[in-house]
């Protein structure tokens, strides 16, 4: 018989369902994400750190998991709420099932709950704390703890999840991108690699002296999990690095380089994540499909007294998705052109950074 | 308006008569695409030969041309309208092809092609130009050759690799092909093929059979913003037409690099194609490597794009029109959630899906294997939050009598060469115990699927092993939330339907109701699109206000076509513009009811009694309406009204008093209306008496059919024996009638509306073929022709009489059959208080939507109030002709009985019958010849009534030729040359037919269906598309529109002309 599994919500809510995964208990903000293809390269990305997933697609493990589909060396996500998973996946790569997949990384999973029911109420009350238990407790410590947990902008997320040594990959490549890291996902660094451009992950919180001892050739600033202003030593290296290279940066990095040229930063109600967002390049007037996965947002009001102007626009919310900087080489976008899970689209935007790097 | 400027009058081209393969999802299409350029001011105008379409409502375009698809008849609107545009991407294949024959007679010149170009189109039509195309884009496709010997074969294969595919360019029934897995086989199928070919043709194709099939649905606007609206996933797999696969949306077994590798492709394509609009693209995947190959491209919106738009609520061709006319995807909002653009990728959160509804109860002896060929007419759609529940409720949605999964025998045969029935034959398999591996291995069907259907089987035996706990929460709740219907939950564990319902409800396992809104509940959604799960959360507001619910028809499906759709949704726009809310329940997913926008609620669910009590439990609706739904809906009335729910309009009693031919026969003698002699015979012995009583031929049927099924007219004792033997189980319960069958008679139609005290005739409809052919099958024309004035006055007078005495609320349909050698004696055939299948053609013809007109009178309205009294005089003449199956379904025959076989109709109007049938002709796809060989063949009985016939075909220059027998009967009144028999020796009337010498055929069927030469000769004229009449009715009626035709030429004008006395 399958175990009984509990999430418990801030608000006192318990969703009970069957536990799957690893038998524990794990707390974190509840998000919901709307791609139907993707759960091993959601789950693996560091910028879920702190947040326990909910898929709104109700069948979730049907293709297994392959190691080739990682985002970062295992899951990062607290824990995978699903309306059902799959035991027999089928796949022509798959090498284990989600279960298995989730208790390899000691992480719980609960499925057979009314998810859409969940993500309406977070559509309504906003991103909420909750526990996820695969093991026996009480409802009501559930709760508490729900409650109790700190807000995920009072965390230190990003030091969980980036690299804590410099780290070097495509060494025979000419031209190198330097990386600093919140959270990078391995798509980013295959994209740079498939460019024949070598990559330098380096710890955000690299003195920038310490930056110029390898003569980056530009910056990108990586993904990541939480608030951007938790990681306050990454804006100011981007401050200090702003003249001396083309700066990139995506989504956390976005933020970070928001926030570096004075703009705000807010939370989101509850967030983009999905592989169906759509974004307008306001110098073309094209319109991409685009992979997202944030819960904090650039405010575009707060753009008017920066030299950052906003030049990529989500057409459902108008959230600002690309910045630029007015004279220098700098620019960012909110979405993830790497995609993994999601659409290519926006890979061009990798050829763009290139180019830059080459051009300086 | 950031349209295209130049745009200002739109030329829609329609997609023309219901056939397999080109169904409703066209009307559905052609309709929104006409709502969708109006709204942006853009003046419109229509052509489409199908009257039973929402499409060709005079009100859905500013003209409205119901005349044949055919080059010459398009070129006549577009120099009558001189339109900016032509929009050919709605009408399916016809529309495609329609544009391409345009443009080669040069009737486009300063007429622009929008959607997709012709050079668009012939890139992906024509084998050889798409295979360089997507060379040119480096996009694999299928590797294939045609080729003359089998050198050429061999050498082919060599380019090729084995297996392949070897397809005989040209044959009878598309037979004589195969598949090569080596040499030794190639040499024997590509012989085989080459011989059977009659062009010594055979086309060898890369064989990717057994690989996994996807569907994916692109977008592109003129600033080369693309989406993808949905993908799906086949359960069948390659080898057999997705139009037969059951197919699951989104895509389950791709991963999210697998999913945007194909989603690159589409792009790649659809921008290579520069398609401004809708298009779909079908991939294999090799379910081990994952390498794809595209195996087709649609530049144009299709069946596979409706059942994208209602799985995903994304309006494919509404929204396509609109960029066809140059605006931009991100310039156009989201219906649903009316805040975000158009612009983005739909989300599901539930599960999607579609079985296809087969024929094949229709037709004696045809083979019943699924593959390359569409044999579907129509399709279900489900919706649930895990597979299993998708899966039962779509069966339940077949109306084939299933509640769920039922064991079927199946030989290994069967699981390889796949039927109907395959889904039942998997189910059973893996229920004896037979592995998921085994299955797999002999049907290619993936191991997600089979599991799935596994998870049912197991859940089964838990609930056999269980059955005292049936009526525990728990597991009466798992059931439902793996979609077990009540009925089947019952036959399996012995507990009632009804205690189970009642303790569900009691104890609260009621099912909850979602909403599909495109972005699986990111944003807020406006629209009312709805399914039924077993979840936590209701999610779906009530009303108080004044509601009706309105039973849809279900799948399309011969017997109950589209024009019962068109009868739901009229009468859901009826009762919302009279401020009532109106529900729609209906599963298809290609047709207008199930449109978001048509009714106040739209609930996609099966149209079982649970199912759609769940609905009545929930809304508390003032009353349902099963009037307009056909058959699905009427079964309903009865088991409704049990469970206390209002019935509106005509009460369920009356039903109950036509369809019980004892009560009937009652009626009928009280109100002196005569019908044939008949009797009940509860076994042969029975059926014989009544036959000797009566006298043969006699009509034999079941007690309660739809759509005349196994009915047939038999003319002596082993007939009779013959009948009983194959065709029912009669028994006490299940008695059969024997009716009189009135030969030489014409069959009459009328279509009545009735508000309790009045009574309007919309109209009367004279049949060409005499009765015994269906009247579903039957072409007829308004006004009736050659029925006598005092004939008609009694028509009127019996169907006035009749719809008062059964207090008929609404619409009535009734069937005389006019004795003319007898007096012109009048007899009723059969009487249905419903809204039939002639309602859209009677309602185009006179210019009166009766269906609106019967939904105002079930509120409360009177025909007075729409100033209906006397009926109605029109200066037109009006024609239907059924459209038939036959090349589809390899081995049927196209003789026509009391068995339906038709899937559509067309309709020909103009000033004189003969034009107006020529026409209907034409649109049928029969081009009557003016002159020619006329080739005559007829049974004994009919040899004596041909002089007529020949001497007008003689009169108007055709040369006749006849089997001898036929000859012989008329040779001493006209000149008539003698052709040898298909089974006398060459040069026969078969090679005659085969050397394109022969351009009319008039064949009358003797006696049984058989593999005899009649049978041959009809085969061939079907296949190569020969016209060909089978009653000496339909001959005079043929014969008539030549000699009109000769005359003069063939006009155009629009409904709105014919009808303007009413705008």
């Amino acid at each position: 018989m399958p175990e009984e599994a509990k999430l418990a919500l801030e608000d006192g809510t318990i969703y009970k369902g069957e536990g799957f995964g690893f038998k524990t208990i794990k707390p974190g903000e509840v998000v919901f994400a709307t791609g139907m293809t993707g759960y091993v390269e959601s789950l693996t990305d560091p910028s879920y750190k702190g947040q326990i997933l909910m898929s709104t697609y109700p069948l979730q493990g049907n293709y297994g998991i392959s190691r080739e589909w990682f985002q970062s060396e295992g899951i990062k996500a607290e824990g995978f709420i699903v309306r059902e998973h799959n035991t027999h996946p089928s796949h022509g790569k798959s090498e284990e099932s989600l279960t298995e997949f989730l208790k390899e990384f000691k992480i719980p999973g609960i499925s057979g709950i009314d998810t859409r029911s969940l993500t309406l109420k977070i559509r309504k009350h906003g991103t909420m704390k909750g526990v996820l238990a695969t093991e026996e407790i009480e409802d009501q410590e559930l709760i508490t703890m729900a409650k109790e947990q700190p807000e995920i902008g009072e965390v230190d997320l990003v030091d969980q999840v980036c690299v804590k040594e410099p780290k070097v990959y495509g060494e025979e490549y000419k031209h190198r991108a330097t990386i600093l890291d919140c959270g990078i996902k391995n798509n980013s660094i295959k994209a740079l690699l498939k460019r024949e451009v070598g990559v330098l992950v380096l710890p955000y919180k690299t003195d920038v002296k310490d930056i110029l001892d390898y003569s980056p050739e530009a910056l990108l600033v990586s993904s990541g999990p939480g608030d951007p202003t938790r990681v306050k030593k990454a804006a100011e290296n981007v401050r200090d690095l702003a003249e001396k290279m083309p700066i990139f940066g995506i989504c956390l990095g976005q933020q970070i380089i928001g926030l570096a040229f004075g703009a705000k930063i807010y939370k989101m109600k509850f967030g983009h994540r999905g592989i169906n967002q759509p974004v307008k390049d306001l110098t073309t007037g094209k319109v991409c499909i685009t992979s997202q996965n944030h819960g904090f947002t650039v405010d575009p009001k707060s753009l008017e007294d920066t030299p950052l102007k906003m030049n990529q626009l989500n057409l459902n919310d108008g959230t600002p998705e690309g910045l630029e900087h007015e004279e220098l080489s700098i620019s960012s976008v909110q979405y993830h052109p790497e995609a993994g899970p999601g659409p290519h689209d926006t890979d061009y935007y990798f050829d763009n950074f290139v180019e830059s790097l080459k051009n300086y | 308006m950031p349209r295209d400027g130049d745009i200002k009058k739109v030329l829609i081209i329609g997609s023309g008569p219901i056939q397999i393969g080109q169904a409703a999802e066209f009307d559905y299409s052609g309709s929104q695409a006409c709502k969708s350029l109006m709204e942006e001011g853009i003046e419109t105008v229509l052509v489409n030969s199908n009257p039973a379409t929402i499409q060709t409502d005079i009100d859905m375009a500013d003209r409205v041309y119901v005349e044949p698809l055919t080059p010459e008849i398009v070129t006549k609107i577009i120099e009558k309208e001189k339109p900016d545009a032509i929009l050919p991407t709605m009408g399916g294949q016809t529309g495609l092809n329609v544009a391409t024959e345009l443009e080669k007679i040069g009737a486009l010149e300063g007429v622009k092609v929008i959607g997709s170009s012709v050079e668009t189109i012939r890139n992906v039509e024509d084998r050889d130009l798409f295979s360089s195309f997507m060379d040119r884009l480096n996009e694999p496709i299928p590797k294939n050759r045609a080729v003359t010997t089998l050198e050429e074969a061999l050498e082919a294969v060599e380019v090729i690799g084995y297996p392949v595919i070897v397809r005989p360019a040209f044959t009878l029934g598309g037979t004589g092909g195969g598949v090569a897995h080596n040499e030794e086989e190639l040499r024997e199928v590509a012989t085989r093929g080459l011989e059977m070919s009659y062009i010594n043709q055979v086309l060898i194709d890369e064989s990717v059979m057994g690989w996994k099939e996807f569907e994916y649905e692109v977008m592109r606007d003129k600033n080369d913003t693309c989406i993808i609206v949905c993908n799906m996933e086949n359960l069948d797999p390659m080898g057999i037409h997705t139009g037969e696969s059951i197919v699951v949306a989104p895509s389950q077994t791709l991963s999210d690099i697998d999913n945007q590798r194909l989603r690159n492709a589409s792009i790649k394509i659809i921008r290579a194609l520069q398609i401004q609009g809708g298009c779909n693209i079908q991939f294999a995947v090799h379910p081990e490597t994952g390498e794809y190959k595209v195996i087709e491209v649609n530049p144009r919106v299709s069946r596979s794009s409706a059942l994208a738009s209602k799985a995903t609520g994304y309006p494919i061709a509404k929204i396509s029109a609109k960029i066809a006319v140059g605006m931009t995807l991100d310039e156009i909002r989201n219906d649903i959630t009316k805040e975000t653009p158009a612009s983005f990728e739909p989300s599901l959160d539930y599960v999607v899906a579609k079985i296809p509804r087969w024929p094949f109860d229709k037709f004696k002896g045809i083979n019943k294997e699924i593959g390359v060929q569409m044999k579907s007419t129509g399709e279900v759609m489900s919706i649930g939050r895990t597979l299993e529940e998708s899966l039962h409720k779509a069966i339940r949605s077949l109306d084939i009598g299933r509640y769920g999964f039922d064991e079927m025998e199946y030989t290994i045969k069967d699981l390889v060469e796949p039927t109907d029935n395959r889904l039942f034959q998997v189910y059973t398999a893996l229920k004896s115990g037979a592995s998921t591996e085994e299955i797999q291995e002999i049907t290619k069907i993936d191991p997600f699927f089979l599991y799935k259907i596994l998870n049912i089987v197991d859940f089964e035996k838990e609930i056999v092993e269980n059955k005292e706990n049936i009526l525990t929460t728990p597991l009466l709740r798992k059931a439902k939330r793996m979609g077990f219907s009540d009925r089947k939950l019952s036959e399996l564990t012995g507990v009632p339907e009804e205690d189970i319902r009642k303790t569900r409800i009691d104890t609260g396992v009621t099912p909850t109701y979602k909403m599909v809104d495109t972005c699986a509940a990111e944003f807020e959604a406006k629209t009312p699109y709805y399914y039924g799960t077993y979840e936590e959360e209701d999610e779906i507001p009530v009303s108080h206000n004044q509601k009706v619910i309105i039973i849809g028809a279900g799948p399309i499906r011969i017997g109950q076509g589209i024009e019962f759709d068109y009868c739901c949704v009229h009468a859901a726009m009826a009762l919302k513009e009279e401020g009532v809310e109106t529900i729609i329940i209906n599963n298809n997913p290609e047709t207008v009811s199930t449109d978001y926008d048509i009714s106040s609620k739209l609930y996609f669910e099966p149209l079982t009694l649970e199912d759609v009590m769940g609905i009545v439990n929930k809304e508390n609706p003032d009353g349902v309406v099963v009037q307009f739904g056909g058959q699905t809906s009427i079964n309903l009335a009865v088991p409704l009204a049990n469970e206390g729910v209002t019935i509106l309009g005509t009460p369920h009693e009356s039903i109950d008093q036509v369809e019980d031919r004892e009560r009937f026969t009652r009626v009928l003698n009280r109100l002196e209306i005569p019908q044939a002699d008949y009797g009940i015979a509860h076994s042969f012995e029975d059926a014989r008496k009544v036959a000797e009583r009566i006298g043969f031929p006699v009509l034999v049927r079941p007690s309660y059919v739809l759509g005349g099924r196994a009915m047939e007219i038999v003319y002596d004792d082993l007939e009779l024996k013959e009948y009983m033997k194959e065709a029912v189980r009669i028994s006490p319960e299940h008695p059969i009638l024997v009716d009189k069958f009135l030969e030489d008679a014409i069959e009459i139609d009328v279509d009545a509306l009735c508000d309790g005290e009045d009574v309007f005739i919309g109209g009367i409809m004279e049949h060409i073929e005499e009765a015994g052919v269906h009247s579903g099958d039957s072409a007829c024309v308004i006004p009736p022709q050659s029925i006598h004035p005092d004939v008609i006055e009694k028509i009127k007078e019996y169907t006035a009489k009749l719809a008062l005495e059964l207090n008929v609320i609404g619409l009535m349909n009734i069937q005389y059959a006019v004795k003319t050698d007898d007096d012109d004696k009048l007899y009723i055939l059969e009487a249905n208080p419903r809204a039939s299948r002639t309602v859209p053609f009677v309602s185009k013809a006179v210019g009166i939507p009766l269906a609106k007109i019967a939904a105002q009178l079930m509120v409360g309205y009177k025909l007075r109030d729409f100033g209906l009294g006397d009926d109605v005089e029109i200066d037109h003449v009006a024609v239907k002709e059924s459209i038939f199956p036959f090349i589809k379904l390899p081995g049927s025959d196209s003789v026509l009985g009391p068995e339906m076989k038709s899937t559509g109709e067309s309709m020909g109007i103009d000033e004189s019958f003969g034009v107006s049938y020529y026409k209907a002709q034409l649109s049928a796809g029969m081009r009557l010849p003016c002159k020619g060989k006329l080739f005559i063949s007829v049974r004994d009985q009919d040899k004596g009534k041909i002089l007529d016939i020949v001497k007008k075909a003689e009169e108007l220059g055709f040369e006749l030729v006849g089997t001898d027998g036929t000859a012989e009967a008329v040779e001493d009144d006209v000149k008539i040359s003698v052709i040898n028999k298909v089974s006398q020796k060459s040069p026969n009337i078969k090679d005659a037919i085969l050397n394109g010498e022969i351009k009319l055929i008039i064949n009358t069927p003797s006696g049984k269906q058989s593999a005899d030469d009649n049978y041959l000769i009809r085969r061939m004229a079907v296949e190569l598309g020969i016209p060909y009449v089978t009653t000496l009715a339909g001959a005079r009626a043929a014969l008539n529109a030549v000699r009109t035709i000769e005359k003069g030429k063939i006009g155009v004008k629009s409904l709105n002309e014919y009808h303007h006395n009413l705008e």
